[in-house]
């Protein structure tokens, strides 16, 4: 899923100067598992705002919806046609798939989109995947450095690697000890002498903004459209 | 082929000894100088950092260069955290076509202890990709593969820090590193010699001490103080208590750092498969002659 925080109310408040009418829209998906921008906190902010404009006078019309999934276009029908602001909730994904759908709105970040991770305890969320395009898993028992070390190190853990913590922080693992480890527990340590050479990048972000085709689906639409003569 | 005095020294059987230079921060290129002329000769090869601890620093190829017409031999330190594939292997060309010949391949300490935390990392590729790309481009062909009319000469060195942990994979790594390409190890500090010991016995256990030469590192320490900050506050350090006490206890704690690292280094010397020791004296340079012909080494 993906992982983000809320952002400060006043830089919140900061983006809204001009707005009339502001809707906060929150996301029942991954900003709602991850307690920053489901309806409970979409809710609490929107009567923070209404309380602001209250107090300093501004005259906001200020109301709140939550929609099942910001980034898919046929859950956002409610919002076709709306042209006040936006405070999205949702993650920066979502936030410009609104954008879209409503081209004449002002969409401002109620949340700081991270990460894609997992929870990880009460209230804590730790970062699993980079989104880099070519997935080695299978290489390292099933923990990726590319996401979990702090340097994407390939090839085992550096020298600042101490008691399975990270010399960045001794809140943060060292994933190249938790996969030394596994892979010893694993019996597959002769994936420990091998070296990764260089990775090619450009299926990361490196290669510019990505698209994915699914060549079967796409089939499937362009079949469709033939058969019903679109 | 000998490539470089480095090499030559340790090829031909010789207990070398490294030291350190930490280039400055801006443009003392005299006092650069200086330090090159007050520690000339008392070195086979001096490394300059690349921006060590991740603060802003003289390029290590600029401070290299002086170096070199200074008289000394230089060991230009390359980190992956500043530079693509394509920088490194361009600064390598640069450097060796102006007569840089040693280069050390690390990771590099992360950008987030230096003086710009907010930098963006690099990491494009990790040491032992490095050492794969500079071996290559040594051969006579970038990493793309295109065929160089004249490649750089480089004799390439990489980094082992046996404090660091999961402790048994440092040996293999150090293998992994050697077989990447690098042909002399320098190592982290040495202040904990029980585990320095035991991992050397791996080392030589796996016969790579045969494969790569192995350089010590040491460092003297002036307090119990920069002991304990060692301890504490630098990523993969072992710092015994011992070490710390005897510095506490020392009426002379600057005198007990001079004579606990000379003993260090006659302990190392008669280590199996250590083929010399790199000396860290870090913003106390002028202590390396003394460090060097007390210890009986001198080049």
């Amino acid at each position: 899923m993906i992982i983000a925080e809320r952002k400060p109310l006043p830089e919140v408040l900061g983006m809204l100067d001009g707005s009339n009418e502001i809707l906060v829209l929150g996301c029942r998906s991954c900003t709602a598992i991850c307690l920053a921008g489901g309806e409970k906190e979409s809710k609490a902010l929107c009567e923070a705002l209404a309380l602001h404009s209250e107090l300093k006078g501004k005259g906001w019309k200020v109301e709140t919806l939550t929609v099942e999934r910001a980034c898919e276009r046929e859950f956002l029908d409610p919002l076709v046609g709306f042209s006040g602001t936006v405070v999205s909730m949702a993650c920066g994904v979502g936030a410009q798939v609104v954008q879209d759908i409503c081209p004449d709105a002002r969409t401002v970040p109620g949340v700081n989109t991270s990460n894609m991770g997992a929870p990880e305890g009460i209230g804590a969320f730790m970062e699993k995947c980079a989104g880099c395009g070519d997935c080695i898993l299978h290489l390292t028992a099933g923990i990726c450095p590319i996401a979990r070390c702090a340097k994407s190190l390939m090839n085992g853990p550096c020298g600042g690697s101490q008691n399975g913590r990270c010399e960045v922080s001794p809140d943060l693992p060292c994933a190249w000890d938790q996969i030394v480890m596994a892979l010893e527990r694993q019996g597959r340590t002769e994936l420990l002498a091998v070296n990764i050479p260089p990775r090619d990048w450009r299926p990361s972000r490196n290669g510019g903004p990505r698209r994915i085709v699914n060549p079967e689906a796409a089939a499937g639409e362009a079949q469709r459209a033939w058969r019903e003569g679109r | 082929m000998t490539i470089s005095g480095l090499q030559g020294s340790l090829d031909a059987g010789r207990f070398v000894v490294t030291a350190e230079i930490g280039p400055p921060r801006s443009c003392e290129v005299e006092r650069l100088r200086e330090m090159a002329r007050m520690l000339r000769g008392w070195a086979h090869a001096f490394n300059l950092t690349d921006n060590q601890a991740a603060n802003v620093r003289m390029s290590s190829i600029a401070s290299s260069l002086i170096c070199l017409q200074e008289g000394l031999e230089p060991v230009m330190q390359m980190t992956c955290r500043d530079r693509n594939r394509i920088a490194m292997q361009s600064d390598v060309i640069g450097a060796s076509a102006l007569g840089i010949r040693n280069v050390l391949c690390i990771s590099g300490d992360h950008q987030t202890f230096g003086n710009h935390p907010q930098a963006k990392n690099v990491y494009d590729i990790d040491s032992i990709q490095q050492l794969m790309v500079l071996r290559r481009l040594r051969e006579g062909a970038n990493w793309s593969g295109e065929a160089l009319p004249e490649p750089p000469q480089l004799y390439l060195g990489a980094a082992a820090n046996p404090f660091a942990d999961p402790f048994e994979f440092r040996a293999r790594r150090l293998a992994r590193k050697a077989e990447a390409g690098a042909q002399f190890i320098q190592t982290q500090c040495v202040l904990d010699l029980e585990r320095f010991r035991s991992f050397m016995q791996m080392v030589v256990g796996m016969g790579l001490h045969e494969e790569v030469h192995v350089i010590a590192g040491v460092i003297p320490l002036r307090s119990h103080k920069a002991a304990l900050f060692m301890k504490n506050k630098v990523a993969g350090m072992s710092v015994p208590d011992e070490v710390v006490e005897r510095l506490r206890r020392a009426s002379d704690p600057k005198e007990e750092g001079i004579r606990l690292c000379v003993e260090t280094i006659q302990e190392l010397s008669g280590i199996k498969g250590v083929h010399g020791v790199h000396i860290t004296a870090i913003a106390w340079e002028d202590i390396i002659p003394r460090l060097v012909s007390e210890s009986g080494i001198r080049p």
